[in-house]
């Protein structure tokens, strides 16, 4: 009876939203125009991309490019602290109007949501000293790398790495930065987003990126159907990487250029 | 029980396990071997006192013995490379397990030389031996054969905690274990064979030490 009931009622409600949600964000651009405010979801655990300061102030990549948005937009913009699990609701609810929270394209996300270009990069890559030259795979014959044993990185690397490559794998991120530092190995394979924390805190061996292992950069989340708004977002964004404040944003957070393909 | 137990890949990595055995007797052997001469060495420095080596295998032994294998193992790998000195991950190993047995059987052997009857020494030099041959075969032979269990199983101790030398990269045993893990997260039945494999190898030593006492120190059979 019980059970009948539940069954029901998730119908009956999955048919309320159903008919509901389209309407909750009808031409969202058009609405922030009117209301001058832009409510854009961004994260507050995630440093560089966002974390909460000393002075309890969001700050990083997204929320500097999410001012940047409101800038182009002319609206005020008011920050919404989301974290990874809670920012696709946040934007299928109506909550936000935007979703700059470093997030990935995936399948799954893009059944429920819309995708603006890329405007962060965000990847596994070989980073290494400058003197040392490596732009593909192949160019890893007779080098050491090291990686942290059983990474995204380590099974990408060991896929695509010359037999004469060698791999040193260490138990944790830690190891395997130090073995960079130390110089035991010379060069290191690590997410950019890692390899910009260890070049603001060592200054011992600087990690420049060599080339891209694994690519996920990070796109603007939108509500399904915003067409405008997304053409809008995609204009702020080209614009951004053509005058160079979307590299000043990525010198200042990441300490590394944009890269050219993203 | 959910778990379902799945040994089939085992043979997969055959060769890896052969690998990170060879690897870890390798490790063991160097270790042993180089150790227990540094062993000796500073044995009959620390007893006679000989300068400046006494000295400095007290300083050596005392601070190998009060400090952790693989605190050792970080400064050798990660610390000497800041003071020019780089080892790559074997010779930084074999450099540490050399250094923590020598520190160990430094004192174990010490121990064995200073239980040496002083009358066996008079009777010896009342026989008109020379001081080398009352070292050798009145002193030293002796010793050993007293401490060589306890060396032994310092050797089977090392061996054992050759096992973190996986947290530099060096492909021994545990580090193949690791990796295996890390590819197919079989836990279970990776570290279960990998016990196995410790507890032979461990066995063996046991038997290849009591060989090589047998042979070259009592030439008569141990008690």
């Amino acid at each position: 009876m019980l059970n009948r009931f539940l069954r029901s009622l998730t119908l009956v409600s999955t048919v309320v939203l159903a008919t509901l949600a389209p309407s909750a964000h009808a031409d969202v651009l058009a609405n922030v125009t009117k209301s001058g405010t832009i409510k854009i979801a961004v994260p507050q655990d995630f440093p560089p991309f966002g974390s909460v300061g000393a002075d309890m102030k969001p700050s990083g990549y997204d929320i500097d490019f999410a001012n940047l948005i409101g800038k182009e937009l002319g609206a005020k913009v008011e920050l919404v602290p989301v974290s990874s699990a809670n920012r696709v609701p946040f934007l299928t609810t109506g909550k936000v109007d935007l979703v700059v929270s470093s997030m990935g394209k995936n399948a799954e996300r893009e059944k429920v949501i819309d995708f603006s270009a890329a405007y962060a990069p965000f990847f596994n890559g070989i980073f290494g000293p400058d003197e040392i030259k490596a732009s593909k795979a192949d160019e890893l014959a007779g080098r050491t790398i090291s990686v942290t044993r059983g990474s995204v990185e380590d099974l990408e690397l060991s896929k695509i790495a010359p037999p004469s490559a060698v791999i040193k794998r260490f138990e944790d991120n830690n190891a395997t930065i130090t073995a960079y530092l130390s110089g035991q190995t010379q060069l290191i394979a690590t997410g950019n987003v890692v390899a910009a924390a260890v070049n603001e805190r060592s200054k011992l061996r600087r990690l420049s990126t060599k080339f891209l292992i694994k690519d996920s950069p990070c796109f603007v989340g939108l509500a399904k159907g915003e067409a405008a708004l997304q053409a809008k977002v995609n204009e702020i964004i080209a614009k951004a990487k053509k005058s160079g404040a979307l590299n000043e944003i990525s010198q200042r957070w990441l300490h590394a250029t944009l890269p050219a393909g993203l | 029980m959910a778990y379902q137990f799945d040994f089939a890949f085992i043979p997969d990595y055959a060769g890896m396990f052969a690998h990170g055995l060879a690897y870890t007797v390798g490790l063991t052997v160097a270790g042993g071997a180089i150790g227990i001469g540094i062993g000796i060495g500073g044995a009959i420095s620390r007893l006679w006192n000989l300068r400046p080596f006494g000295n400095l295998y007290r300083y050596y032994v005392e601070l190998f013995r009060n400090t952790p294998f693989l605190v050792q193992l970080f400064l050798i790998f990660f610390g000497l490379p800041s003071l020019g000195i780089k080892l790559v991950e074997w010779q930084a190993a074999i450099l540490a397990m050399v250094l923590n047995l020598g520190a160990y059987s430094t004192e174990i052997i010490r121990a064995g030389l200073q239980a040496t009857p002083p009358g066996q020494i008079e009777a010896a030099e009342s026989l008109a031996l020379t001081r080398w041959q009352t070292f050798l075969y009145v002193m030293l032979r002796p010793a050993l054969r007293k401490v060589w269990p306890a060396l032994s199983s310092q050797v089977v101790i090392t061996m054992l905690g050759s096992s973190v030398c996986s947290q530099i990269s060096a492909e021994e045993l545990t580090f193949v274990a690791n990796f295996i893990q890390s590819r197919n997260f079989r836990a279970f039945e990776t570290y279960f064979f990998t016990t196995a494999m410790y507890f032979g190898l461990a066995l063996l030593i046991r038997q290849a030490m009591r060989l090589i006492g047998r042979h070259l120190i009592v030439r008569r059979p141990l008690s």
